[in-house]
């Protein structure tokens, strides 16, 4: 194809993103919008099954029956939710066990949130409230992304993680009208959790790269600045109703603007946990690399094994 | 006509079956060779965890002391826990929690199979709502069997090596207690030794259908039932127990 | 030896009534272990009755630089509409 050839089709492309068209995955699509599709798709997918593990750290010591189901079939939504969205990303060409590779190599990044430990209980009860709120703020426009098969898994995706956040909630709520050592670990964790959760919605708008053009495709609605305010105006009345203090001295409701004015979030952490220094960086990948290296003989014995019953039935039948 | 207690005692050998296998099941989350056996042994782990929840209502409400279910639960000591040595033992590899899972699903549904005919109308009806989990447990684990038996050389290697430790512990099963006996004669409990022939039966052939074989000279380990563990069950509660024994009497 | 699993597209009935819908992809080593899986994946909340796997390979795909000559030649085919055809106000149940 020539250059002019291409410059069309791409305007064509474009247009039809304008006048929310979506795309398929065997439309002609411009390498760069695959790259970058293939980038955040992976990147959501490897989010959620790395995001499994600090959560799964405690389904063997949820305080309750009712507690572990939950958190059971929560852990278990993340490992479909990372399912759908490696499906979604495999329709442009590229396979699972390369987008595991990208993970498991360092190549691919993900959701710089789950480099931190859950050390208590009440972690579960942050994580369900904070994180998967600042999750669901970044998710719910994507159901209407321009990739076809991106929005379908988001629509699914949201659908399910309704109960996530709820779930998060309720252990908090139920901390803090517990005892005062129930209250103060609820308390404990917001402070742990909350700087890192602001983070999660992303670098502030005149450092994010990638927010014009994934504004055109439609694979972001509003800039990370916006979204964190807008995370920050829906959690702090949520805190209050808990009865814990959210930990910034300069966090104030702006009258005139309507919303919460918030004191400075330390990048240096952001980044340093984004290039792999985050307490639980190592430990994470480590353990995804060896469920996957630990499995190998699994897979392999069931491709066998189908290959076998195979053969047979052409045996049989020959 | 069987005693409170002694019921109790019954239900909780049934529900201790499902709630520690659950539990070691629950440990792989996030851990299995790929994400669809992982989303595939949480369903498992849910469905027994149900299960367990169930009877131990129950329980609690024969107890009628204002027990929850959690009390039931959580609050025993490590001889109090009747369930048999198999479901403790560890998730190894991916060919124990087969092979533990096999060997017990095929016993839990012929057991479940008698149990729905009890006298006593909630264990029938507990056990009648198992069943069709516990068939589709029978199913995906005897079909892992296979694949595993008859796969690589590997594969049949790891399974016939956890079938020769795992299998020892299958007998136990059919060994009735002292409360077994008790719930039997009163047509609430099942006969266990009665499911002995037939499981042997299902179990040999699929194994000979994967290519695997039972270890000869077998010497039969068991205490499960009377309370008398392996040395993996403290563990097991220490991590199950151990926010309700941290943080006594507060709800979660 | 480090083999992939096939990718396979599962179709879902929800309830009797219903067609067969999309839901998704997944892998498996065959269509035992694909039936198996779509059930523990796709039908979690109760969503089917019903469910085919297909190895994706086997699907034969319409090409959309085709779309031209397949399907635009049916757009002005407006015969095919019962509102192409006029007729009085007073017929009634037409």
């Amino acid at each position: 194809m020539s250059e002019a050839e291409i410059k069309s089709l791409e305007a064509i492309f474009e247009q039809r993103i304008a006048q929310d068209q979506k795309i398929e995955p065997k439309d002609w699509m411009p390498e760069k919008y695959r790259k970058t599709h293939i980038r955040q798709m992976s990147q959501h997918a490897h989010s959620e099954i790395i995001g499994m593990l600090p959560e799964g750290n405690w389904i063997t010591r949820a305080p309750s029956l009712r507690r572990k189901v939950a958190l059971l079939a929560k852990v278990q939504d993340e490992a479909g939710h990372g399912l759908y969205l490696y499906s979604a990303c495999e329709t442009l060409g590229i396979s699972r066990n390369e987008l595991y590779d990208q993970l498991h190599s360092g190549k691919a990044k993900y959701s710089s949130i789950f480099n931190y430990p859950t050390i208590t209980w009440a972690d579960i009860g942050a994580i369900g409230w904070l994180v998967d709120g600042a999750a669901i703020i970044n998710q719910v426009p994507l159901c209407n992304t321009s990739y076809g098969p991106y929005a379908r898994a988001m629509v699914r995706v949201c659908k399910e993680e309704s109960f996530h956040q709820r779930q998060g909630y309720e252990i908090m709520l139920t901390l803090c009208r517990g005892t005062e050592e129930q209250k103060a670990m609820a308390q404990d964790a917001l402070n742990r959790w909350w700087w890192p959760s602001l983070m999660m919605l992303g670098p502030t708008d005149d450092e994010s790269v990638h927010t014009e053009q994934s504004m055109k495709w439609k694979l972001k609605r509003k800039t990370n600045d916006e979204l964190r305010q807008q995370f920050i105006d829906q959690t702090v009345p949520q805190a209050d109703i808990l009865g814990i203090t959210v930990p910034d001295k300069e966090l104030k409701f702006n009258e005139e603007r309507g919303s919460y004015d918030f004191g400075p979030i330390d990048w240096e952490e952001f980044w340093q946990v984004v290039k792999g220094n985050g307490p639980c960086n190592k430990q994470r990948i480590n353990a995804r690399v060896s469920a996957w290296d630990n499995g190998e003989w699994v897979r392999d014995a069931a491709v066998a094994y189908a290959q076998k019953q195979e053969d047979k039935k052409m045996a049989t039948a020959s | 006509m069987i005693q409170n207690k002694d019921l109790i005692q019954y239900i909780l050998g049934i529900s201790d079956n499902a709630m520690i296998l659950g539990q070691r099941l629950g440990e792989l989350c996030g851990h299995g060779p790929n994400l669809e056996t992982d989303i595939a042994l949480t369903n498992i782990s849910l469905d027994l965890f149900g299960q367990t929840r169930s009877y131990l209502q129950y329980a609690a409400k024969l107890k009628d002391d204002g027990s929850t279910e959690d009390d039931m639960a959580y609050l025993r000591k490590e001889h109090e826990y009747k369930n048999v040595l198999l479901v403790e033992q560890p998730n190894t590899d991916f060919a124990y929690v087969i092979v533990r899972q096999f060997l017990f699903d095929v016993y839990h549904l012929l057991f479940l199979e008698q149990l729905s005919e009890s006298k006593d109308q909630q264990l029938s009806a507990i056990a009648t709502k198992s069943i069709k989990e516990v068939k589709y447990h029978v199913r995906f684990s005897g079909d892992w069997v296979k694949r595993l038996g008859d796969g690589t050389k590997e594969s049949h290697n790891r399974i016939q090596a956890a079938i020769d430790i795992l299998y020892p512990y299958t007998n136990e099963f059919f060994e009735a207690s002292e409360v077994e006996k008790l719930a039997m004669s009163s047509e609430i409990g099942v006969n266990v030794q009665d499911l002995k022939t037939e499981y042997l039966k299902l179990v040999t052939q699929l194994l000979t259908e994967a290519t695997l074989t039972f270890p000869e000279q077998v010497y039969f380990l068991s205490g499960g039932k009377q309370g008398k563990h392996t040395e993996y069950m403290g563990f097991i509660l220490a991590d199950f127990q151990y926010m309700q024994r941290t943080y006594p009497n507060m709800s979660w | 030896m480090a083999k992939n699993w096939p990718l396979w597209e599962v179709f879902v009935r929800s309830k009797n009534g219903l067609e067969h819908r999309h839901f998704g992809s997944l892998h498996a080593a065959d269509a035992t272990m694909a039936l198996e899986n779509a059930r523990d994946v796709y039908t979690r909340r109760n969503e089917g009755v019903s469910i085919w796997v297909v190895e994706s390979k086997n699907i034969t795909a319409s090409n959309p630089e085709n779309n031209g000559e397949l399907f635009e030649p049916a757009q002005d085919k407006v015969y095919r509409h019962p509102t192409f055809y006029d007729l009085p106000d007073e017929v009634k149940h037409m």
